[in-house]
């Protein structure tokens, strides 16, 4: 068909642009012919893990996605809820992972852009960001490099074009050494009316490509990038990174909102993000059961000579399909111009269901769109429970022996890289534009209002990977109910959830074991808090020579408040303020950041969640919260009750305040202080409300007990009779502050 | 009153200061594009924060030549209120409309965090509201906020009585450890000498609401109007 002089399609050729033999086979029979060059490229990534979910999608199923506020489920770029007033929140998480290893500033600048691409796409304005980082051990090679490049990638894309970072996570943890994780949340609204998708439609409808021109770089991202395992070669991969232009990308949020905002402008609208013009040009013509007739002529470039197969896998950053009528096409192009960006016609909607790619008056491809879709590769992989699972969970605590000095494990641990204040990688974050942001980063949950109404949002982003390395379904559980437990500090409820699922390579059995089990945790711990899943992300692949990382369902999620003066903060307020604890106050040891910072030992089952209990938890808050009984809430987490008194006491904007704590002695007195388990919640209320909110906590039977007061200047922790912590509060903050930079600063 | 809020391809803050205008103050706000080159009826304008032009030169140093900056200065000129915020600030010295330069932050990094500043004079249509010597607490969120002048400029500010604002601790006092970004006499904010054009990097436009912590930055939106009132009833 095609007279260009291209290699000649071969099973050779198909594996080197990532196919099976089966696979190529199965791309014969459908077209009822060997694929041209052009096509088989096309083919290749539309079959790609990254783009096909071929190894998860069966598993995917099982997650729920329906609630009563839930718009639009998983397959569009993003998923919708509605938060009312006719206003809905479209959100989605995904991950940047291994560009980012491999050219940390760009990875993580143009993850960021390509997920707020997929929320402006819908029409809605982004209005906040998260991202949940994880690094390897501080000191492997390139680890500080890695820290600094991703860090500074975020801010540079996001503080140019203006949308706030409002927080996310960092865990640093070896298992991340050769394979860190970059995963980019984002949130947008619109008006429900005003959504668009991703849908081509309208016979004669012109196919327009607007914003920045297509060059060369981010060929093969999501084929030969994302989806296989690092090696030594791949530094040789820099190229297929792209490079991130955040102002260009603002002029492109502008002028596609603008578009979007005057009806019947646009038919349908998607961005060009993994598999550039390929994926956005047979997922729109899937979706609509319509076809396209392309003319790659016509695709502004930035350099000449440019090979249609170059073309159609190019990821230049910056640029949208979008479908729109006879009549708008000229204002669109006016539009674009006016903001300096390019706007070319570039082919027609058809009938028939076919995307045929033209070149030089000669026909390159010629595809089913809906076919390659519904036909492509879905794999049943083996899984299986690796052998050494018990071994790692067998956890023999009497040869850990006790600390002599609880006060000094406390001031490890809370300078060690997990817990050490994150504030030195937020302040590079503008958290603060659009002023929306609420409750700012350092608190359990981001808290955004929405400009004309009352109503806030509240996000936050979690995953434990050692719980989930020791226990993966377990683990995914207890990210969910600690989520949700970060919203309820804030006085949230949880309206809809987005994850992106970090795994090794999925052909081996102990990996998709790993991942079923996840799935399976997921699924029952977003069912028992109404937070649906909403759309997310699978990253397979994360391991380098062999060795993977631990398994990290991350896990994103939203709630809202109904009025946003309520939202609560963390920390402590007042000198003589009660501390209650809700919830059981033993943790334990198995799984603990104690047992590594302290122990190096990494084994255990992490205590399990008790979904029902939890939730109890989580409405015993939120109703204290309505009822004005409570001044603030903080979730027990890593580092156990002592981490979190800590962190009570030490974390608010204005300074520290110290407080008396009180506990009674039971079992091993590191458990009881360090201890890990879900379930519980510190809160402070004024002395006079006390009596109220312990009858409020009675009547709804939830475990609780008075543990302390605010005051002083130290945080001092009794047990039985004697003082087992005493802490200048101002002397843990400092140090507590100054630990990360001090850490990250490169070796003498 | 009327506030024009010019929008440069690559600001971020224009609705920001819009919701304050209108939705806060209950005033008029109209956006002003970079490639307008005339515009009525405005009676203070505002630059707002973000990355003019991407900023991958100097900040604002291609802001400078848009078509609307040549009606920017004839507005100044006449004695119309200007107002760069962070962004804007940076243009308004890039197109000499006030003195100095910002540079890149002593520490090289973004900082986005609180800030304390003093405010040293009460007589500019900006701060008519503020007493001198009274410290608020704003945000700050730049990369490039070193205010850098020639010795003998900063001399001739210092005379001039220039310099609106200044980065102090919480007491008021000017410290070393209180200036985020390395400004030369911890400049935080400075004026033409005629007062009717300021530029600051703090951002008022980000603390003008009780419910994002405070609403201290109102203080200068009030001032905007309360000048503007005085200045209405004495030409009345």
């Amino acid at each position: 068909m095609a007279t260009i002089r291209e290699p000649e399609v071969t099973r050779e050729l198909a594996r080197q642009e990532g196919m099976t033999g089966e696979e190529f086979e199965r791309a014969c029979a459908l077209l009822g012919r060997t694929p041209t060059f052009t096509e088989l490229a096309i083919i290749a990534v539309m079959w790609s893990e990254h783009c096909s979910y071929k190894s998860s999608r069966m598993h995917l199923k099982k997650l729920p996605t329906e609630g009563p506020r839930l718009i639009q489920g998983p397959g569009e770029n993003a998923g919708i809820v509605d938060v009312g007033d006719g206003i809905v929140a479209v959100f989605k998480m995904e991950s940047h992972n291994h560009p980012s290893f491999v050219e940390p500033y760009q990875g993580a600048a143009t993850g960021v852009g390509g997920i707020l691409r997929d929320i402006f796409t819908m029409g809605a304005r982004p209005i906040a960001s998260l991202d949940s980082l994880r690094f390897g051990a501080i000191d492997a090679p390139r680890m500080r490099y890695l820290v600094g490049g991703v860090v500074a990638g975020i801010a540079g894309y996001g503080n140019c074009i203006g949308i706030p970072t409002v927080g996310g996570d960092v865990v640093f943890h070896p298992s991340y050494d050769n394979n860190i994780l970059v995963n980019v949340f984002s949130l947008g609204i619109a008006r429900a009316d005003k959504i668009h998708k991703g849908i081509a439609s309208g016979v004669g409808n012109p196919v327009m490509y607007v914003g920045s021109r297509t060059g060369r770089d981010g060929i093969h991202g999501a084929s030969l990038l994302a989806s296989a395992e690092f090696d030594a070669e791949s530094e040789t991969k820099r190229p297929t990174v792209q490079v991130g232009d955040p102002f260009t990308e603002k002029l492109l949020l502008e002028a596609c909102l603008e578009a979007m905002k005057e009806r019947g402008m646009v038919v349908g609208i998607q961005d060009m993000g993994a598999a550039g013009l390929t994926s956005s040009s047979l997922e729109m013509a899937a979706r609509g059961g319509a076809g396209m007739d392309i003319d790659i002529d016509k695709v502004p470039l930035r350099e000449a000579g440019m090979t249609p197969y170059e073309i159609m896998l190019s990821e230049s950053q910056e640029r949208m399909l979008l479908v729109a009528t006879p009549e708008s096409e000229a204002r669109v192009r006016a539009l674009f111009e006016k903001w300096d960006l390019e706007a070319a016609v570039i082919g027609r909607v058809t009938d028939g269901g076919r995307v045929r790619i033209s070149w030089k008056g000669t026909t390159v491809a010629d595809l089913p769109a809906a076919a390659l879709a519904d036909d492509a590769p879905r794999y049943d992989r083996p899984h299986a429970r690796p052998a050494w699972q018990d071994e790692v969970q067998r956890l023999q605590l009497e040869r850990v022996a006790e600390p002599a000095d609880a006060g000094a494990v406390l001031l490890r641990l809370m300078t060690s890289p997990n817990l050490a204040s994150r504030e030195s990688i937020y302040q590079v974050y503008d958290h603060m534009v659009r002023t929306n942001t609420v409750v700012r980063p350092g608190s359990d949950a981001a808290v955004i209002r929405l400009k004309g109404g009352t109503t806030a949002l509240a996000l936050t982003s979690d995953c434990n990977p050692r719980y989930c390395y020791l226990d993966p379904e377990e683990g995914a559980r207890l990210a969910v109910a600690e989520a949700a437990r970060n919203l309820a500090c804030a006085g949230a409820v949880p309206i809809g959830t987005t994850d992106c699922l970090n795994f090794g390579n999925p052909e081996r059995p102990e990996i998709m074991w790993q991942f079923v089990r996840s799935i399976d945790g997921i699924a029952d711990a977003c069912r028992a808090f109404e937070a649906p899943i909403v759309g997310g992300n699978v990253s397979f692949y994360n391991e380098t020579e062999g060795k993977a990382i631990h398994p990290t369902p991350m896990i994103a999620m939203v709630g809202l408040l109904e009025d946003v003066r309520a939202a609560l903060t963390q920390w402590f307020r007042n000198a003589g303020d009660a501390v209650l604890l809700l919830g059981e106050p033993g943790g334990s040891l198995a799984a603990s950041e104690y047992l590594a910072v302290v122990h190096g030992l990494e084994a255990g089952r992490p205590a399990p969640v008790n979904l029902k209990a939890e939730r109890a938890i989580h409405d015993a808050v939120r109703a204290a919260r309505d009822a004005r009984l409570i001044v603030s809430a903080h979730d027990c987490s890593e580092g156990g009750l002592a981490a979190a008194l800590a962190e009570c006491c030490i974390t608010a904007p204005g300074g520290a305040v110290g407080a008396r704590i009180s506990l009674d002695a039971t079992g091993r007195l590191d458990a009881l202080l360090f201890g890990e388990a879900p379930s519980r919640i510190i809160v402070s209320a004024t002395a006079q409300n006390r009596p109220r909110l312990e009858t409020m906590f009675r009547a709804m039977d939830v475990p609780h007990r008075v543990i302390g007061e605010v005051g002083g200047a130290s945080l001092k922790i009794t047990v039985g009779k004697s003082v087992v912590v005493d802490l200048d509060a101002a002397e843990l903050r400092t140090a507590w502050k100054a630990a990360l930079p001090l850490l990250l600063r490169k070796p003498a | 009153m009327k506030f024009g809020i010019v929008v440069f391809p690559g600001s971020n803050c224009e609705h920001d200061v819009y919701h304050v205008a209108k939705h806060l103050l209950g005033h008029e706000a109209s956006f002003i594009w970079h490639k307008d080159t005339s515009f009525a009826g405005v009676d203070c304008l505002v630059l707002p924060g973000g990355f003019a032009h991407g900023d991958y030169l100097r900040c604002g140093a291609m802001a400078r030549f848009s078509p609307v900056m040549g009606a920017v200065k004839q507005f100044a000129e006449r004695g119309g209120m200007v107002f760069g915020i962070c962004n804007g600030f940076q243009v308004l010295t890039e197109a000499g409309l006030l003195p100095g330069a910002l540079v890149r932050n002593a520490g090289l990094q973004y900082i986005c965090r609180d800030v304390h500043l003093r405010a040293e004079r009460q007589d500019t249509p900006f701060t008519c509201r503020i007493k001198p010597g009274s410290v608020l607490t704003i945000p700050i969120g730049h990369g490039e906020g070193c205010y850098f002048a020639p010795d003998h400029v900063i001399q001739e500010l210092e005379t001039k009585r220039q310099v609106v604002f200044r980065y102090c601790d919480p007491t008021g006092e000017v410290t070393a450890d209180a200036n985020p970004n390395g400004s030369l006499h911890a400049i935080a904010g400075v004026c033409n000498e005629k007062g009717n054009v300021l530029g600051m990097m703090p951002h008022p436009d980000r603390c003008a609401e009780e419910v994002l912590g405070r609403a201290v930055g109102m203080r200068q939106f009030d001032s905007i109007v309360h000048a503007w009132t005085v200045a209405r009833r004495n030409r009345i």
